[in-house]
Formats: structure tokens, sequence, C-alpha cells
């Protein structure tokens, strides 16, 4: 079976004032199978949410390809794009400038629906809208009847539950979580992990997911991939790679973390 | 506290000014004493009501033609408003497409767009409506598009900077993972977020389109000489200031506080539509 999503040697450079080069994203090759979760993880500034774009194909990469269910996202025309953005969602890291603090909770979350489905648009269709916008807020376990709030009157791990039903409408395959609990108290962490992870179960979603903490990492990724100035230095199963390091960086960003005691006990003598 | 509360009382009074200037506009021929353009010379340069030789036939007296001033006052705020708020309207609409076109797309297009504006920003704008101006030929609508040309420049680089600062929040970047495309992204939410700043530099743009047009017409350039404005009324007056200073000076303060009100009003505006208002 052919993976969920190919990059092939992705390159990014951004060219700073003056011409100077920044290459955030340096030959990447990476696949990400279907139903799997894998995690980006890397210190600041090595290219993670960069990665995330170009797979997302919000950035053109300035080398390499990305496929998604076997298709090259370069050579689609504009609407066999926006067909295969269904496909892909996002969850972004800061649940405060995720939504438009002007728009309804309805339309916010509706708002990928509106964009795939003409059966969604127009006042007739309102109804449907609502009926199917308050699915999707129960799912991810809030009240069906808080659509019609402000974002302000959420707190920050409710706003990021609106934001995955959001991302979950049009019913993706894979989902791009780039950190999407770090904003987050440690409790109303644990929370919207465990959410994800039953939504992950319920429809077969795949996960990109882009983290610091390696706590959660572990917690949540079949696979880690570690980056670093824009390239993967080692990639494998989440077990191999943060229980067995080989990349001296990977034992580097272990050993920077501050870790619970629990971690430590099952994670055996890799250092501290 | 207190500073506020003046500012609001203010502010009330200015709207109070602009609802009066919009009743007049609409209902100028129930409200006006007499037809504003007929002449009557045997009560030519009449003073007002309050001084010696008035009557309360001309309560502002009249012109040289014997043209009742209060009635002309009236009229002319109907081409006053019309060619504010029109000149408002179309560089408001044009300089908000530049501006969300230009930030929001950038490249090529953002260095033409913000080129042409810088070039346009060089000339004195009244310098350049008096050159278009003469170039189209005068008339009302005529003096709508010039003072709308010439205005478009702020609308278009308020909306440029706050869009480039809008579009990199994770709403628009959602939006754009998801497909939407991006003239629903400026329509749905772009466009909202940069109304208040507009509406502030539109008030501005209202009173200064109003003087401009009473500067063109003051030049005889503006509207057709048989349109009453009160800028054409102050190029009359002025010829007898020495003599029958209420001519101009009628218009004059019609004008002054026309502009202060909308200035006022502008001011209240940018207060209500702080944007801390708007943060989160
Ligand atoms: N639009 C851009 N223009 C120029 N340089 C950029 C741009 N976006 C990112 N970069 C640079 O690319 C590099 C990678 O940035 P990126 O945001 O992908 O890192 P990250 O791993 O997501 O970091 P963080 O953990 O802080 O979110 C950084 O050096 C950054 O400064
Ligand atoms: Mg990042």
């Amino acid at each position: 079976m052919t993976p969920l999503l190919e990059l092939d040697g992705l390159t990014k450079e951004f060219r700073g004032p003056g011409g100077a080069r920044t290459t955030a994203v340096d030959e990447v090759t990476l696949t990400v199978e279907d139903g799997e979760t894998l995690a980006l993880v890397g210190e600041s500034g090595s290219g993670k949410t960069t990665l995330t774009r170009l797979l997302l194909k919000l950035l053109e990469p300035t080398a390499g390809t990305v496929r998604f269910e076997g298709r090259d996202l370069a050579g689609l025309s504009a609407a066999e794009l926006r067909g295969i953005r269904a496909g892909m969602q996002v969850v972004l890291q800061d649940p405060y400038s995720s939504m438009n603090p002007r728009m309804r909770i309805t339309d916010i979350v509706a708002e990928p629906l509106v964009t795939h489905d003409a059966g969604y648009r127009g006042r007739a269709a309102r109804p449907r809208l609502r009926e199917r916008v308050g699915e999707l807020l129960t799912s991810v376990g809030l009240a069906a009847g808080v659509q019609d709030r402000y974002p302000h009157e959420f707190s920050g791990g409710q706003r990021q539950r609106i934001s995955i039903a959001r991302a979950l409408a049009p019913a993706p395959r894979v989902v791009v979580l780039d950190e999407p609990t770090s904003a987050l108290d440690v409790s109303v962490q644990a929370q919207v992990l465990d959410l994800l992870a039953e939504l992950q179960q319920r429809h077969g979603l795949t996960y990109v997911f882009v983290s610091h903490n390696l706590a959660v990492v572990r917690q949540v990724a079949d696979r880690v991939a570690v980056m670093r100035r824009g390239a993967i230095v080692e990639c494998g199963a989440t077990a191999d790679v943060l229980g067995a390091p080989e990349h001296p960086y990977t034992r580097e960003l272990l050993a920077a973390v501050p870790r619970p005691d629990a971690y430590r006990a099952r994670a055996g003598a890799t250092g501290a | 506290m207190t500073r506020t509360l003046i500012r609001n009382r203010l502010a009330l009074v200015a709207l109070g000014v602009l609802a009066l200037l919009l009743v007049a506009a609409a209902f100028s021929p129930l409200l006006a004493p007499d037809d504003p353009a007929k002449q009557d010379l045997l009560a030519r340069l009449k003073p007002p009501a309050w001084s010696d030789g008035g009557s309360l036939a001309h309560p502002l007296g009249t012109d040289q033609l014997g043209r009742d001033l209060l009635s002309r006052v009236i009229y002319g705020s109907r081409v006053s408003l019309l060619v504010g708020i029109g000149a408002a309207l179309l560089a408001g609409v044009v300089g908000a497409a530049a501006g969300l076109f230009a930030g929001f797309r950038g490249g090529w297009l953002d260095r033409v767009l913000m080129r042409f504006a810088d070039i346009q920003l060089a000339f004195p704008s009244l310098l350049l409506a008096l050159a278009i101006v003469g170039f189209l030929g005068s008339g009302l609508w005529n003096v709508v598009l010039v003072l709308g040309f010439t205005g478009w420049v702020s609308y278009a680089r308020v909306v440029r900077s706050e869009v480039l600062s809008l579009r990199t929040r994770d709403y628009v970047t959602q939006a754009r993972a998801t497909g939407v495309t991006d003239l629903t992204i400026m329509r749905r939410h772009l466009l909202p977020n940069v109304l208040p700043p507009l509406a502030t530099i539109a008030t501005l743009h209202i009173a200064a389109a109003i003087v401009a047009e009473a500067s063109l017409s003051y030049l005889g350039l503006g509207v057709p000489k048989e349109t009453v404005t009160w800028g054409s009324m102050l190029a009359d007056g002025q010829l007898y200031l020495g003599t029958s200073w209420w001519v101009a000076v009628f218009p004059g303060l019609a004008l002054m506080f026309t502009s202060l009100a909308i200035n006022i009003t502008g001011d209240a505006l940018r207060d209500v539509a702080d944007p801390k208002a708007y943060r989160r």
C-alpha cells in the first residue's frame, strides 16, 4: 500500500533581507502511514512548522515533492488541490488567534464544510449546517448549544476543542497538529490529548504531531522524526528513538527535558 | 474619566450637527424659505435679520443678486454631502481593494500598487485634483471622481498594513489550509477587521473632500455655476467682504462646522474602534 503522505527531498529556503538565506527545511524525505501518529520534534527554529506548511502546500518548496494519497501536490490544478485540502486539516498552537473573533462558533466550525460541500451553503441549508456543527461539537466534548457564542467566551482548552471540531468537519484523513496543547495547562493538556486519541481511534485519523514536549510525544506517537537545522537526523519507532537514541542530538534533546519520575522509571537509565 | 465625558459630549454635539446637516440636505425644498436661485435685484446685499436694514424675509440676508442666503446655505449642504460621501465611498472602495490585494497577495502586485501610491503622494492632492479637473472638465460627478481618486492612497496604506498583520493570524492560515479562496478570505476574515480603521479615515476624508470641493468651486473649477455650493458662495462673497461680510461668512461657517463635526465624530469613532477592543 502507498503511504498516505510521502515527502521526498523536500527543501525550503527563505531569503532574508539583504539576500541572506536560511534553509528552514533541508532535503527531508519522510513517509507517513495511514492511521499512524508521526511526531516531529526538535528545538525551536529547527523547521518543524515550515515542514508542516510545505506538506499542507501553504508554502511552495524550493525543491522536492509532497505526495498525498500518491498524488504529487505540485502537479494539481487549483480545483484538484481544493479537493485534496478537505482531506488534510490543521490545528495550530495558539487557541486565541486560531479563530476569527468576529465569527460565531457555528461559522468557525462550519468553514471547511461550507468550503467543500455546496449542500451546506445558503440560508436553506442553515438548519442542516447547525445540526452538523452541533454533532461535531458534541464529539469533542462540548454542548451543541455553544455554537451561538463567540470565541472570547471560551477557555483555551475549550477553544482547542473547537479547533479540533473544525478540523474534523470535512472528514479529513490526516490532521496536522502543530503544538496543539503546548499553550494549555497540564491537566487540560491531558484531556485534549485523550480526546485526540479517542478521535483517532473512532475516525481512523492520521496525525502529524509537532511537539517540544517529549513526554507528550512518548504518549501519543507511533513514530518520531527528530529535526535539527531543517534536516531529519533520526526517525523511527517512538520507543526506539526515545528509548535508545542513536543520534547525539536526540540524546541532547532528551537530556534537556526535565522528565516526570514516572517517565524516568519507564524509560530506564538513558542519562539524566 | 471627565475627559472621556467631555469628549463624549462633544461627539454628541457633533453628531447632532451632522444629523441636522443630513436633514437639511434631504429636505432642502421643504426647509428653505425661498428658491435658492431666485434673484431679487431690489433686495441685493441685504444684511441678516438682526442687523440694521435686515428683515425676517431673509434671515441671513441676501447676496449680490438678491438671492436668499439661508436657502442657499441649506441647498449647498446637498452638494457638500454628496461630494464628501461620494468621494469617501469611491476612495474607500478603491483603497480597500488595493490594500487588501497588496497586503494579502504581496509580491509584484504589492510593489506596483505601493509604488503608484508613493508617486501619487508626492503630489499635493489639491494640485493633483486641479490638474485632473482641468483635464476632465468640471461637473459634480467629475469632482466626486477626482476627490475620490486623490484620496484612495491613505485607505490603501492603512488597509495594507492591517492586512499584513492579519494574514499571519492562525485563522487565516487555517482557512487557506482548508481551501477557502483568497477572495472569500478577504471578505470573511480581513475586510471586517479593517472596517473600523477604514471608517475613521472615511470621516477625515469626507471633511477634506467637502473643503476641497469648496476650494475647487471657489476657483471656478468645481460644479457648474448654477449649482449652489458653499465653495462658490464663498467665492461670490469674497468680493463683498469689506461691505457685506455675511455673503461669505455664512457659507464659511457652514463649511467650518460641518468639517469640524465630521472630524470630531471621526475621533470618537477611533476611540470606539480602539484596536485593544479587538485583541483576542
Ligand atoms: N516566512 C519566513 N521567512 C523567513 N524565515 C522563516 C520564515 N518562516 C520560518 N523561517 C525560519 O525558518 C526556520 C525554521 O522555522 P520554523 O518556524 O519552521 O521552526 P519551528 O521548528 O517550528 O520552531 P518553533 O518550535 O519555535 O515553532 C527559522 O530559522 C525561522 O526563522
Ligand atoms: Mg513551530
